[in-house]
């Protein structure tokens, strides 16, 4: 029983990471029908500025952790979502309309490129970051000495999360930036003769995804305490895997699948056995788009014909 | 900088519109700023007991102005100036070579009382590349006499002409490299050339099956190196368990691989392109995942070591004293021994498992399925209306590439003598999508030109090893946006009504065209 | 066909739902062999889902559709999309062409004769091996081709690539496509839509030879009068997903549902006026 609810906080944490990340994949499938590869290695990106910004603020003696913590996601954010719209930018606006297979083929080689980039840039080798929050509550405690505790970081992830999924929906279902996204979504040239900036709407899509896995990434940071170039990957076909289980397209549906995720994964690798915890994720992912394609929050596809 | 030369070298009445190209430059030097700042101005060092923080703001510089003068040569492509950023593109190229960019910032901040920053190449390599890259398309366009603006299609179209141009050559390069290629362990009797030939002619071996199903069948997969891992494995452990020769393996290793695809594709056929293409990488994890942790059966991370190599078609062993009752390569035909014969015949094996699979991919093309294949790409939607089963369809490009793939991976196995997970990962399977992506999706000839340069070329130049995938990662993105189907993607009907005039018609039968990609006429003697 | 009564095509009670949206609601008809059904009907109305259920791209919510071919009858809701073009023989086209672009006309028409070339190369066996049986199976489907392309006129561009054509030729090439798989039905989705008078003209006598030396049922969905006036034998009329008319086409255009459908609750002497204009 106390394992158990150790392995739902766990999982929970996690799958708050994944959800954060899985809504980057949704609204860019959303709106441009495209699997942004790339978007795990900008979650990368996002951790690694998160490290750079925790060791200046450390260097600058600002150790107060709710204004460091505060100003390392600021900057994490802006300078991921610029890697976001870089990367939209350059690999997939001029590809609009194009064949079938470019803007995937493109996306993975944004992948690659960040991957290496990266690595080229600051060292192969995974980096560690001190642990910056400690502690955390004791929940319970068992006659056989096993105690469930929550940590400070895990209450953080999962109060982070809420707020910005609570800020993400008002944004999306009341700003005119949201309209604009929903209206590209549903038909892009009828949008642009409406009047919608469509090249700036899917940018502004991009830079709030990123911004988003910035916040993954700051998180995943404090709560593993290290992260390397190669992170990117596993993590982000993972979020993947939870958009999909969601519902593509659907951002209840991203956080929904990333919860989902996250407690399968922790309840895998607690019960059965941590080698196989990427497996029962892939094996996921194979079963829902096999079974039910469009997730558990989405809208079934009908072919066009 | 090479900016200052544009205006004098002015030789169309145009006016260069110094205000655009100053504010859009001014731009994307603010975004490289953006986003070198972080990346590159700092550097995580790992130190003892945790990390230490270096500034490399030096570079952050270099970038800036590199962003900076690459946008006002777009600029200047763009208004109808291709011949100054030919020029300039040269000029920066070479510049780059010769005195790396961060030098001379570096002189001048020392200059400024400043300390000397420590140095990332990467900068260098990228002055290098991006001049080159500017200069070849200024080179396309003043080729074209096109100074302003290309459409997407004209440029499809006129370098549809080219490869079509080139393709048509290959009906002549083709036998030649087909000659030089059996010729060249005799060009060069050294052990290294000849590894890296049979390396080489892997990756093309590789690439020539995953086009069947990426090229001809446009499907995206992503995850062929399972099938890679299968063969190698089949081969590993039928011959180290229960000592099976490698003759009766190799096909084996290929009905495995082909069966591998046949169960694994069966679920994701129904799958739409990007779903696919994400599964596939899935499947490609799990199985890479399975072999690391099965340690009864795999070895797990250790590998299976000792493998057997592979006799002389069972009539003798490349061995200086083979066992009692064994024949020696070496005596069989009189000659001294030396370690060089079985990588000679290692060679000899890839040559002609990858020229067989050259020669299937271009029959099955002006076949009834490989048409069929191509249809699918093109509209699977119009497939079904025509009663094509695309399921089976599917599957049967599944299974060919997956078969291929595993031939591939046991000739891997015997070659290297020792497989472990750490050969079969996501990466390699990157790799050798790009190969076929760069080389021109569908096109025989390109991939062979793609994969002499992206895997021949880094094992030449060592030194430019470690920025091969980045090398990699930023041509897949570049030839996308410049050309989504690929260098040298042309196609030829696989079947003609009125034949070309003046084209040499030996290996063709009845109506179709003897333009193949030529590679195959060597293999179909 | 041993009796001639007997329909081609039996369309009971189909009715399509897409979640709340009723797309068919409650439609039978028949077709006939040797003869042109035309389907009209305002946008909207339900026409295409109705070719979509027929050739298995929708399973129909309820209905039953009947297509004989000699002797054999096929339950086309029970069957799947590829079975249904070629076991039953119902070839379609479509609205916005979908020829295999980047293929040679040439090729496009070989496509369509899959089946019978796959079943000729033993499952690519023969075929790989260049096999007289194959060889022979491949020469006369290319013949069969070459009679399609003489037919539609683009024997001269049978080597270009089909996404090439200008778009009337690329309407008649869908249709020769179509033709090469030997249908017993072919459905044709606005064959004329983009079309000048003059390739309209030369559309209907396509259709009308189709329908005169091969005997083949055409379903035609189309809005040009011209056409639908001029050359079908018996004319349905879609509105909102309901059958509202059905019979030949001067029976349908005296019909006065079919006026309202059309132009709405107007005088009824403008809109036999506006229909007789739109007629031949």
């Amino acid at each position: 029983m106390e394992y158990f609810l150790q392995q739902l906080i766990n999982g929970l944490t996690l799958g708050s990471i994944f959800g954060l990340i899985a809504i980057g994949y949704t609204m860019v499938y959303g709106i441009i029908g495209m699997i942004n590869f790339a978007h795990g290695d900008i979650f990368m990106v996002g951790g690694f500025i998160a490290l750079m910004s925790f060791l200046i603020l450390g260097i600058a003696g600002i150790t107060w952790v709710p204004l460091a913590l505060a100003i390392v996601l600021v900057i994490a954010m802006v300078f991921t979502s610029i890697y976001g719209w870089t990367v939209e930018r350059v690999a997939y606006r001029p590809l609009r309309g194009s064949f079938r297979l470019a803007p995937l083929i493109s996306a993975l080689g944004m992948s690659i490129f960040l991957q290496n980039y990266v690595q080229l840039l600051q060292g192969a080798r995974s980096k560690p970051l001190p642990p910056v929050i400690q502690g955390g509550f004791v929940l319970m405690e068992s006659p056989t000495g096993f105690t469930v505790t929550i940590s400070y970081v895990q209450i953080m992830i999962i109060v982070m999360t809420v707020v910005l999924m609570a800020a993400f929906t008002t944004l999306i279902q009341k700003t005119s930036l949201g309209r604009q996204q929903r209206a590209c979504e549903q038909d892009k040239v009828m949008a642009s003769l409406v009047g919608v900036n469509v090249d700036r709407t899917i940018s502004a899509t991009f830079v709030m995804g990123a911004a988003l896995a910035a916040v993954a990434g700051t998180m995943y940071l404090v709560r593993y305490g290290v992260i390397d170039f190669f992170e990117g990957f596993v993590v982000g076909i993972k979020a993947f895997t939870a958009a999909v289980l969601g519902g593509i397209g659907s951002l209840p549906g991203a956080m929904l699948g990333g919860l989902l995720l996250g407690l399968i994964e922790a309840f895998w690798s607690g019960y059965f056995s941590v080698e196989y915890k990427d497996v029962a994720a892939f094996g996921i992912l194979v079963l829902v788009l096999i079974f039910r394609p469009s997730g558990l929050l989405g809208k079934p596809e009908i072919e066009k014909v | 900088m090479t900016a200052t030369t544009y205006d004098s070298a002015d030789t169309k009445a145009r006016a260069f519109p110094w205000r655009t190209a100053l504010i859009e430059a001014g731009i994307t030097a603010f975004i490289a700023f953006m986003l070198a700042i972080t990346m590159v101005g700092i550097h995580l060092e790992t130190v003892q007991g945790g990390l230490a923080i270096a500034t490399r703001f030096a570079d952050v510089v270099v970038a800036i102005i590199l962003a900076f003068v690459g946008r006002i040569g777009i600029v200047a492509m763009r208004e109808g100036f291709p011949m100054v950023v030919l020029i300039g593109g040269v000029a920066a190229a070479a510049l780059g070579l010769l005195v790396p960019p961060i030098d001379i910032v570096a002189a001048v901040l020392q200059a400024l009382g400043g300390e000397a920053p420590p140095a990332t190449p990467v900068l260098q390599i990228m002055q290098v590349a991006g001049g080159v890259i500017l200069a070849l398309r200024a080179a396309w366009l003043v080729w074209r006499q096109r100074g302003s603006r290309e459409s997407q299609d004209e440029r499809s179209r006129s370098l549809g002409d080219l490869s079509a141009r080139i393709q048509g050559w290959t009906g002549y390069i083709g036998p030649v490299a087909a000659a030089f290629a059996v010729a060249l362990p005799f060009l060069f009797y050294d052990r290294a050339t000849i590894d890296l030939a049979t390396l080489v002619l892997t990756y093309i071996m590789l690439a020539w099956g995953l086009n069947i199903i990426v090229g001809l069948a446009g499907l995206l997969d992503l995850g062929y190196v399972a099938f890679y891992a299968v063969g190698a494995y089949s081969y590993a452990l039928l011959a180290t368990e229960f000592g099976w020769s490698f003759w009766i393996c190799l096909p084996l290793a290929g009905l495995l691989a082909a069966t591998a695809g046949l169960i694994l594709g069966f679920p994701v056929l129904r799958l739409r392109g990007d779903y696919f293409a994400i599964v596939t990488l899935g499947f490609g994890e799990i199985i890479r995942v399975v072999l690391l942790n099965w340690y009864e059966f795999t070895g797990g991370p250790d590998g299976i070591s000792s493998i057997p190599r592979p006799s002389f078609f069972g009539f003798a062993e490349f061995t200086r004293s083979p066992d009692e009752g064994v024949t020696a390569f070496h005596d069989m035909f009189g000659l001294e021994f030396s370690g060089i014969h079985r990588v000679i015949f290692l060679y000899y094996l890839i040559l002609v498992l990858a020229l067989f699979v050259n020669f299937v991919s271009v029959r099955v093309r002006r076949l009834p399925i490989g048409r069929a294949w191509e249809a699918l790409r093109e509209d699977d939607v119009a497939c079904q209306s025509l009663g094509i089963n695309r399921r089976n369809i599917k599957l049967a490009a599944f299974m060919f590439s997956a078969g291929f793939g595993g031939v591939a991976g046991s000739f891997f196995a015997t070659r290297q003598g020792f497989i472990s997970p750490e050969s079969f990962q996501f990466i390699e399977s990157a790799i050798i999508l790009a190969i076929v992506v760069l080389g021109g999706m569908g096109s025989q000839a390109g991939i062979v030109l793609a994969a002499v340069l992206m895997i021949g070329m880094p094992e030449v130049f060592r030194e430019l090893e470690q920025y091969r995938m980045l090398a990699f990662g930023a041509l897949m993105v570049i030839i996308m946006v410049w050309r989504p189907r690929g260098l040298l993607a042309h196609r030829d009907p696989s079947v003609r009504l009125h034949p070309p005039e003046g084209r040499r018609r030996l290996w063709s039968i009845g109506g179709r065209k003897a333009a193949e990609p030529a590679v195959s006429d060597g293999a179909a003697q | 066909m041993t009796d001639a009564s007997r329909p081609l095509l039996t369309v009971d009670h189909l009715t399509m739902r897409f979640g709340g949206l009723v797309a068919i609601d409650d439609v039978s008809f028949d077709a006939h062999p040797s003869e042109i059904t035309a389907i009209i009907g305002p946008n909207g109305a339900g026409k295409t889902t109705v070719f979509n259920c027929l050739t298995g791209f929708y399973k129909p919510t309820e209905g039953m559709l009947t297509l004989n071919r000699g002797k054999r009858s096929f339950l086309l809701e029970r069957m799947e999309g590829h079975d249904i073009a070629g076991h039953a023989g119902i070839a379609r086209t479509f609205q916005n062409i979908r020829l295999f672009s980047a293929m040679s006309v040439l090729e496009n028409l070989l496509v369509a004769q899959h089946r019978s070339l796959m079943a000729a190369s033993a499952g690519s066996f023969a075929g790989l091996f260049g096999l007289p049986s194959y060889r022979h199976a491949h020469r006369t489907a290319i013949d069969k081709a070459k009679g399609w392309l003489d037919r539609v006129g683009l024997t001269h561009r049978a080597d270009e690539d089909a996404g090439n054509l200008p778009y009337g030729d690329q309407r008649r090439l869908e249709i020769a496509r179509a033709m090469c798989s030997d249908p017993v039905l072919l459905c044709l989705d606005e064959p004329a839509a983009g079309l000048n008078p003059r390739e309209t003209q030369g559309l209907n006598e396509l259709i009308v030879g189709i329908r005169k030396d091969f005997g083949t049922g055409i379903l035609l969905i189309e809005h040009d009068m011209s056409v639908v006036m001029q050359i079908s034998d018996h004319v349905i009329v879609l509105d909102y997903g309901r059958k509202i008319s059905d019979g030949t086409p001067d029976q349908v255009r005296a019909d006065p549902a079919v006026i309202r459908a059309y132009l709405g609750e107007e005088d009824e002497d403008t809109a036999v006026t506006a229909n007789a204009a739109a007629g031949p």
